[in-house]
């Protein structure tokens, strides 16, 4: 392997690494390399003596993950450059009222998400109200001896009761479920503001 | 030997390599390795710690018509060193503690 090759080889191994770092790091590889040579070794000599690139990527890798303070991950960011930021202020007027109306459109299907679990809940509600009425007109028929329409009321109570038992266990679901969510979307946005990943997206 | 304590030891190596005359990468690695092997990606981290702790400055030049960063050591890293010297002697005490049963019955 020459040196170029071993150049290419490492900056694809630390891709991962901000754009600078790695170019910084190629330069200090191509100084050693350099070096070498100098002292007469042929380039393939020089990169045999610095190692295999598997070896050096992981050993960049380990020191960086040791370096780091718990809890930061190593994670390509790169600066803006003058251009970007150019066309970012200049396309506000554009991008703005975009990021608007998204932020809007989340928020709403999100308003409706608790409408849905609001809306299971009164259902559940009237379903028990349903079922007190339908047992407590039962009993008094039973009481004051009342015909058939007080016995259908009754047994009328009795289905409402199963189908509210039912219900209770879908609204709590649907609760619990939409409180994940808020916490899943939260996190997220937390993540989005503090540029760290979160854990399980890095797999290193 | 534990990661730590190796990773200090070779900063002060590395400070220790440059205390005389500014020197670059491959010459501190070659200087160093009768005493100590210092991997390229190791060297560099340390350089960076030690450029972040104003313990060394980094100048780059033109050498035989390529460019190669010279390292020179600024009074904070010669004052590591001073201080590795007067720790070295508690760690030296410290060992002849340690060691100190197995010297009584010889």
């Amino acid at each position: 392997m020459n040196k170029q090759e071993f150049l290419l080889k490492l900056s694809e191994g630390l891709s991962d690494l901000p754009r600078e770092e790695i170019g910084e790091r190629l330069s200090f590889y191509s100084e050693m390399i350099d070096d070498r040579v100098e002292e007469g070794l042929s380039e393939a000599e020089a990169v045999e003596e610095i190692g295999q690139i598997d070896n050096i990527v992981s050993q960049i890798i380990d020191e960086k993950t040791i370096t780091k303070p718990a809890g930061e991950r190593i994670r390509t960011k790169r600066r803006l450059r003058a251009w970007e930021i150019v066309l970012l202020v200049l396309g506000s007027p554009l991008w703005l009222p975009l990021l608007l109306v998204a932020f809007a459109l989340l928020l709403t299907v999100y308003i409706m998400l608790w409408v849905i679990v609001l809306s299971l809940w009164s259902v559940e509600l009237s379903l028990i109200a349903g079922t007190l009425g339908g047992v407590a007109t039962g009993v008094l028929s039973i009481v004051s001896g009342g015909g058939l329409r007080e016995l259908i009321l009754f047994s009328m109570g009795l289905v409402l009761a199963g189908l509210s038992i039912l219900l209770f266990f879908g609204c709590k679901a649907a609760t619990a479920g939409t409180f994940i969510l808020t916490k899943k979307i939260a996190l997220k946005i937390k993540a989005l503001f503090t540029g760290r990943r979160m854990q399980d997206e890095t797999g290193n | 030997m534990d990661v730590q304590l190796k990773r200090g030891l070779l900063e002060i190596c590395v400070l220790a390599a440059i205390k005389n005359e500014e020197s670059y990468g491959y010459k501190i690695i070659k200087d160093m390795k009768p005493y100590a092997e210092l991997s390229e990606s190791t060297l560099y981290t340390i350089l960076k710690r030690l450029e972040a702790a104003d313990m060394l400055t980094v100048r780059t030049a033109e050498h035989g018509g390529r460019l190669r960063k010279y390292y020179r050591i600024t009074d904070l890293g010669r004052k590591r060193i001073e201080d590795f010297e007067g720790e070295w002697k508690e760690i030296m005490a410290i060992y002849r503690f340690v060691t100190r049963e197995d010297n009584k019955y010889e």
